[in-house]
């Protein structure tokens, strides 16, 4: 019997069970991020359907209209329920979309510096040495203190914060594959700078970079709530699930917890979920702990 | 060694440099300040006037040029909020920012190195597990959250911790400090506990890693061989072997540690630079940004260069050289 790469990745992987309710859980996250508008109890953000009379209801405390209000409501009268389950919406495109644009700008940054070489690779990784030498968190608040608050800019942030790493990644993956023969043997067969760099050098780059990238993911996804918890993020209009924890924070201390703890939960399990499967990647994925 | 450090210095100057055009540029893109310090009210004539003395009338880079001629005798403007030098407000905010991230890292070595030690030595035990287990978490939960749950816990529904301030401070040599008041070490301990979390689970991580590794060397195999006991054998032959990598990570965030400060000082209320600066954004006050960045940045600059000194020292397999690119 021969076993397929994909089969011998999903033994490999399942092989954790940690791993296994790790990527359980990305999956429900993922299912309720896309479906939030069919599956919500609510459009948190329909104000027809919101009542303020049944604002800061405990959690299980009964609507107006006789629904019950599973995780209680907010200041407005806003289901929390609907609302983290829009709010994981955001936080995932922002999350994500960030991570998809890093990686493509700093693979192409990466492979230039790469393929190069000389003083080109000198200056460019010298720009990305440096920025690594900051934490993302203080590069971030410099640049949305510059740019001000917006969907656009935050996701300008956490690709600046971000492709740093692919870049650094993909030049050292590069520099060792390009000594290997399959490269000297496409290039002996004269074929075009860029078929070399896409269909032979690129894939054989992948597995580091993916595992960076899962793991940046979460950390996009923190340092975005971070942000918008501080106000410089999102804008009020899109509540991503820092929002909705820094909304809860004004009513903590009269002990209505139920506003940031719940957000917050959904945010822990997300990131949490994102690192279990990024874990067991890096682990099935690195051929040197191959068994 | 010399050269090296001379060399290093100069890429410093030539960062800050940068940065402070890109910041100042930056910051002067974002949108005037006027609208928001003079009143609807105010005559044009007086506009005019404001304008003129807050030196916004120039053209930006001549702004930028007396910026930087000021900045070189120390003076990093006025912040338009205080009407106080901005370089002022600063340094005035600064005691309780590194007071709280020094009583940060010291939580985190203090938890997290005899946690790491633990679980480096009995790896399989329960405890062990769950003390990795916890540091996985420890990685992952959102700090800034973490933060409110523990106003949550220990302010609103026990009542035993205040959630915001510093509390009575004590004058060391001049300085206010919390940590010298019984008072004050209350306020301390959950915005330090917030900031220290993340630096817990990564001390606990690289202790473990080193135990695991110093266990299997011949130096720890001859000490058992000799017959020292158990905790000689650990706090002595291990301890010292696997301080060198731990020392550097404790001091290279710590400048990781003031930057994060910024969030844990919005959540507890604490009076440091950070929560100024995130006032100072709020309010556009141009002049403390500025300086807030710069003054960081160069923290940062000299903690990386310390840090690369201090390794030299301690260990002398390392050999400081310029080629940092490969």
């Amino acid at each position: 019997m021969e076993e397929t790469p994909f089969k011998r990745f999903v033994r490999d992987f399942c092989a954790s069970r940690l791993a296994l309710a790790g990527a359980v859980a990305l999956l429900a996250v993922l299912f309720i991020a896309l479906f939030a508008p069919w599956i919500s109890p609510q459009n948190p953000y329909d104000l027809s359907q919101l009542d303020v009379l049944d604002a800061r209801l405990a959690p299980g405390e009964k609507l107006g209209n006789g629904k019950v209000a599973l995780l209680g409501t907010d200041d407005q009268g806003r289901d929390m329920l609907s609302a983290i389950f829009y709010g994981l919406r955001i936080s995932l495109v922002v999350g994500v979309s960030a991570t998809v644009i890093a990686l493509a700008i700093g693979t192409a940054v990466g492979m230039l510096a790469a393929y190069a070489g000389g003083r080109t690779d000198g200056v460019l990784m010298r720009v990305a040495d440096i920025q690594l030498s900051f934490p993302p968190i203080l590069i971030a608040l410099v640049l949305l203190a510059l740019l001000g608050q917006g969907t656009g800019k935050i996701i300008v942030a956490l690709i600046t914060v971000q492709w740093a790493y692919y870049a650094r990644t993909v030049r050292g993956a590069a520099l060792v594959e390009r000594r290997r023969e399959y490269i000297e043997a496409a290039q002996v067969l004269a074929l075009p700078v860029s078929r070399i760099i896409f269909r032979h050098l690129l894939p054989n780059c992948l597995p580091p970079l993916i595992i960076i990238a899962a793991v940046q993911v979460a950390s996009a996804i923190t340092l975005e709530a971070t942000l918008s918890f501080l106000g410089l993020g999102l804008p009020i209009t899109e509540p991503s699930l820092g929002l909705l924890i820094a909304n809860g924070f004004n009513y903590m201390l009269s002990g209505k917890y139920w506003i940031s703890l719940f957000p917050g939960v959904a945010l822990l399990v997300t990131v949490v979920a994102i690192n279990l499967v990024a874990d067991q990647l890096r682990d099935v994925l690195n051929p040197r702990l191959q068994r | 060694m010399l050269v090296f450090v001379i060399r290093r210095l100069l890429q410093s100057l030539l960062v800050l440099f940068v940065m402070s055009l890109l910041v100042f540029a930056g910051v002067y893109a974002v949108g005037t300040p006027i609208d928001i310090l003079i009143s609807p009210e105010a005559t044009q004539a007086d506009r005019i006037a404001v304008v003129a003395a807050l030196g916004l009338d120039k053209p930006l880079w001549l702004q930028y040029l007396l910026f930087v001629q000021h900045a070189f005798g120390g003076d990093l403007g006025k912040s338009f909020a205080y009407n106080i030098p901005a370089i002022q407000l600063i340094f005035e905010r600064m005691p309780a920012t590194l007071e709280l991230a020094s009583f940060a890292m010291l939580l985190a070595v203090v938890i997290g190195l005899p946690l790491g030690l633990y679980a480096g030595l009995k790896p399989k035990s329960l405890p062990a597990r769950s003390i990795m287990a916890g540091s996985i978490l420890g990685f992952s939960l959102p700090t800034f959250w973490v933060g409110l749950m523990l106003i949550m816990v220990f302010a609103v529904w026990l009542g035993w911790l205040p959630s915001n301030g510093r509390g009575s401070t004590v004058a060391l040599l001049g300085v206010p400090v919390s940590f010298l008041s019984i008072d004050g070490l209350r306020h301390l301990l959950l915005p330090g506990l917030t900031l220290a979390l993340l630096n817990i689970a990564l001390i606990i991580r690289l202790t473990r890693a080193g135990t695991q590794e110093a266990l299997l060397t011949d130096y720890v195999k001859f000490a058992r061989a000799k017959g020292l006991t158990d905790a000689r054998v650990v706090g002595v032959h291990i301890l010292k072997n696997i301080l060198i990598p731990i020392v550097t990570v404790i001091a290279l965030q710590f400048g990781s540690v003031i930057a994060f400060a910024v969030v844990t000082e919005t959540i507890f209320a604490w009076p440091g630079m950070g929560k100024l600066l995130i006032d100072s954004i709020n309010v556009l006050d141009r002049p403390v940004i500025v300086a807030y960045l710069l003054i960081v940045v160069a923290m940062f600059i000299l903690i990386n260069l310390l840090v690369d000194i201090a390794y030299s020292l301690l260990d002398p397999r390392v050999r400081l050289s310029d080629a940092g690119t490969n």
